[in-house]
């Protein structure tokens, strides 16, 4: 016999069944029977300074870990907050359960205050959600929901619980049995035929490419990847999320692919006999155009979402199944290839763009996100986790940080969210405590969930915070400058100071605009115990290159202009 | 593109059909029709859907379907031998002039009168598609008041797979539809 408890109690007991000991969330009406059991329960809970920050620390938190990040929230305003936040982590498959107050049952459908139709508008934007008005649902759907949300292709699934659900008393019993859910297949098998079709493809290959996405990750691959790749011999190149699935300095990595991926890279693809995508959906952002991409490349896709096979790309052979288990598979029967020509070929491809050190270029007193972005990475020795937000700075970052680990580089970026950076660090920085986390994030994220500033305060983390200052919405004025004659509609910026800003909040700051601050600063703020906050004030019209145009051919890049301003000269 | 019909059971839960009619919505596949009721098993619903997509469109929206935690089985009826029908109610103009001339047609649809006025009458016909878009061409010259149309649902032919009758015996019947041919 279990104890009666209210279903508010059942909610913590069921979170804390499931490993929960950190959540991210914010109080109101309809959640506050949940809040009130809190306190009985070993829960640290984040109070948070916007709802959306929640979502993104929850985020954070799954993506620095691996576990379920949690998020709560009341209803109404409180979930509709988190929708950004939610739709961030389904883009990105990022294991997250939301948890949020619903008016009383009674009450549901008379637009009763604060009331909004939370799984309706999130029904497109979560693995799955549900609706509780009945106490006695509270368990069985607290341990559903963590096993949709961790089990297959993960992703967000929300749990709305009405008032009356919370109030309400039951016996509370903990069925930690598998969850049993007849039409849900997470685990699906690769056939034999398969297999062989994808073995003939790969010993056959002469110029093969392996695709490396958050799949790797996602599926605890990456040791697997690593030894396909070096038992054959093949390249690899990264999506922006498969970053750290392989190690940047590795001699068979070849780096980020797509729309700011160095020119070889998408040169070796495009030239390429074979590409094996590993946990990746080829997206637009990775293929350029569909029409004239890697025309030459027999395709096989190995994904644990048998929907991501030829949506974007039609392929020769899918592999349904988790990366790991087919690797497993795969492996035995995998030749041990040559391949030098192939890689050969690709070095020549890469010239001497290869040997391209920023550190090593004269400094003319310019301060570029590329200086900034190198020195954190050289001062870090490459073993920080690094949280970025979205545009220049974030391509930036993925191009001069040279990530060694997995889950060293956390992003938003499917979605593309700006004002991820900030919260997501959080998440990150309490999922792993020893970690030595780093943001790094434009001037106009970091302004759109600033306010988390004061959550860092009030939990005394320890973050160091990059802003990486160019006084423009910088990507967006890049597409301004490329495509829209340099008409900068709405993308300068005025911000305030940032360091009287940290300052307000109690943290640390400092500012900077000169290239020999850059060092002592980065130095200044790992030794210091608390947050600080960095306003790096950098070239205002710098570029990200190469960049291959939307829609455009995917070896059709804008180069770095020679000099690039990267490269600079005596007279720069 | 052609025609696919699936034949989708579901959970039978609240806003299951809210779930799966989003996700056509969302993937930019357009619902010909979509038609739901009970099935045989307690707590299952049975959606027949009719989608016009090309064969890797139609592969793509079957592994969709699949992600949805509450579709339990999705079948692609398309390329299989199926009993498909519609279910129309259409209320006819017919005065004691043209009432026989349109009861006899009725006849030859092998539908039927279901309610009578005396200026309109309400003919009920069951057949696929064709067959009710025939009777509607030849209605219409007397003046279509009012129409429903069910949408189509579907249905495996023969032995694909023995089915069980209440007692557990083989009902399964390779024996054919009498409503094969609806051409006058």
């Amino acid at each position: 016999m279990g104890q009666i408890r209210t279903g508010a109690q059942i909610l913590w007991e069921s979170l804390v069944r499931e490993g929960v000991s950190t959540v991210f969330g914010y109080p109101g009406g309809a959640i506050l029977p949940a809040y009130d059991a809190l306190l009985e329960y070993p829960i640290h809970h984040v109070l948070v300074r916007h709802e959306q920050g929640a979502t993104h620390m929850a985020d954070g938190f799954a993506r620095a870990s691996g576990e379920v990040g949690v998020a709560i929230a009341t209803s109404g305003p409180g979930a509709t907050n988190m929708v950004t936040g939610i739709a961030t982590a389904m883009l990105d498959s990022s294991p997250i359960v939301c948890i949020t107050g619903q008016v009383g049952s009674k009450l549901i459908g008379s637009d009763a205050f604060q009331e909004t139709d939370v799984t309706g508008v999130t029904l497109p934007i979560t693995k799955h959600n549900y609706l509780v008005s009945d106490v006695a649902e509270v368990a069985s759907t607290v341990h559903e929901a963590f096993y949709v949300a961790r089990s297959g292709r993960p992703g967000p699934v929300l749990v709305d619980i009405t008032k009356d659900a919370q109030q309400s008393s039951t016996e509370f019993v903990w069925d930690s049995s598998p969850v049993q859910l007849p039409g849900y297949r997470p685990e699906l098998r690769v056939s034999d035929a398969e297999y062989a079709q994808a073995v003939e493809l790969i010993n056959g290959s002469k110029r093969p490419v392996v695709f490396a996405g958050h799949g790797v990750m996602l599926s605890g691959a990456v040791d697997l990847v690593r030894e396909f790749a070096e038992r054959a011999n093949i390249p690899i190149a990264m999506t922006l999320l498969g970053i750290g699935s392989f190690p940047a300095l590795h001699p068979l990595n070849l780096g980020m692919m797509g729309m700011h991926g160095e020119a070889w890279v998408n040169q070796a693809i495009q030239e390429a006999d074979l590409l094996l995508a590993f946990g990746m959906r080829f997206d637009d952002r990775v293929t350029g155009n569909i029409r004239t991409y890697a025309p030459n490349a027999r395709k096989i896709h190995v994904d644990i979402d048998p929907a991501e096979f030829n949506k974007n790309v039609l392929v020769d052979v899918t592999l349904a199944g988790d990366l790991a288990n087919v690797l497993r598979d795969l492996l035995p029967q995998v030749d041990r290839g040559d391949r030098s020509d192939w890689l050969t070929a690709i070095g020549e491809m890469k010239g001497d763009s290869a040997v391209r050190d920023v550190q090593n270029l004269p400094d003319t007193g310019h301060l570029y996100a590329a200086h900034v972005i190198n020195d954190i990475w050289r001062l870090t020795d490459g073993k920080a986790v690094v949280v970025t937000d979205v545009g220049q700075h974030q391509m930036w970052e993925a191009q001069y940080y040279h990530h060694q680990e997995p889950r060293s580089l956390i992003t938003s970026g499917g979605l593309g969210t700006m004002g991820f950076a900030l919260p997501a660090a959080i998440g990150a920085k309490l999922a792993r405590p020893d970690a030595e986390v780093w943001v790094v994030v434009g001037d106009g994220g970091f302004q759109m969930t600033m306010c988390e500033l004061a959550t860092i305060a009030q939990e005394k983390i320890k973050l160091n915070v990059a802003i990486i200052n160019n006084g423009y919405l910088g990507m967006v004025r890049q597409w301004q400058e490329f495509f829209y004659e340099r008409r900068y509609a709405a993308t300068p910026l005025l911000s305030p100071d940032f360091a009287k800003l940290a300052d307000a909040f109690g943290l640390r700051s400092a500012t900077v605009s000169r290239r020999q601050d850059v060092e002592p600063t980065i130095e200044m703020a790992r030794a210091e115990s608390g947050a600080v906050v960095m306003d790096f004030r950098v070239e205002q019209e710098d570029t990200v290159y190469p960049m291959v145009p939307a829609g455009a051919d995917l070896d059709a890049m804008i180069r770095r202009p020679s000099p690039s301003p990267i490269v600079e000269t005596a007279d720069d | 593109m052609t025609r696919h019909t699936f034949a989708v059971h579901v959970e039978d839960k609240p806003g299951v059909l809210n779930r799966v009619a989003s996700l056509f919505r969302r993937r930019a596949f357009n619902i010909e029709s979509l038609t739901v009721g009970h099935t045989e098993t307690e707590g299952v619903s049975r959606m027949t859907i009719v989608v016009d997509t090309d064969t890797n469109g139609a592969r793509r929206l079957e592994a969709n379907l699949y992600k949805l935690v509450n579709v339990l089985r999705v079948t692609d009826l398309t390329a299989e031998a199926v009993v498909a029908r519609e279910l129309t109610l259409v209320r006819v103009a017919a005065n004691h002039e043209t009432r026989i001339q349109v009861m006899q047609l009725v006849d030859t649809f092998r539908a039927r009168v279901v309610d009578m006025t005396t200026d309109s009458l309400i003919i009920e016909a069951t057949g696929t598609e064709e067959k009710i878009d025939g009777l509607m061409g030849v209605l219409e010259p007397y003046g279509v008041l009012e129409m429903v149309r069910t949408g189509r649902v579907a249905m495996s032919r023969g032995l694909q797979g023995k089915v069980r009758g209440p007692n557990g015996d083989d009902v399964t019947s390779p024996e054919t539809d009498d409503n094969v041919s609806h051409s006058v």
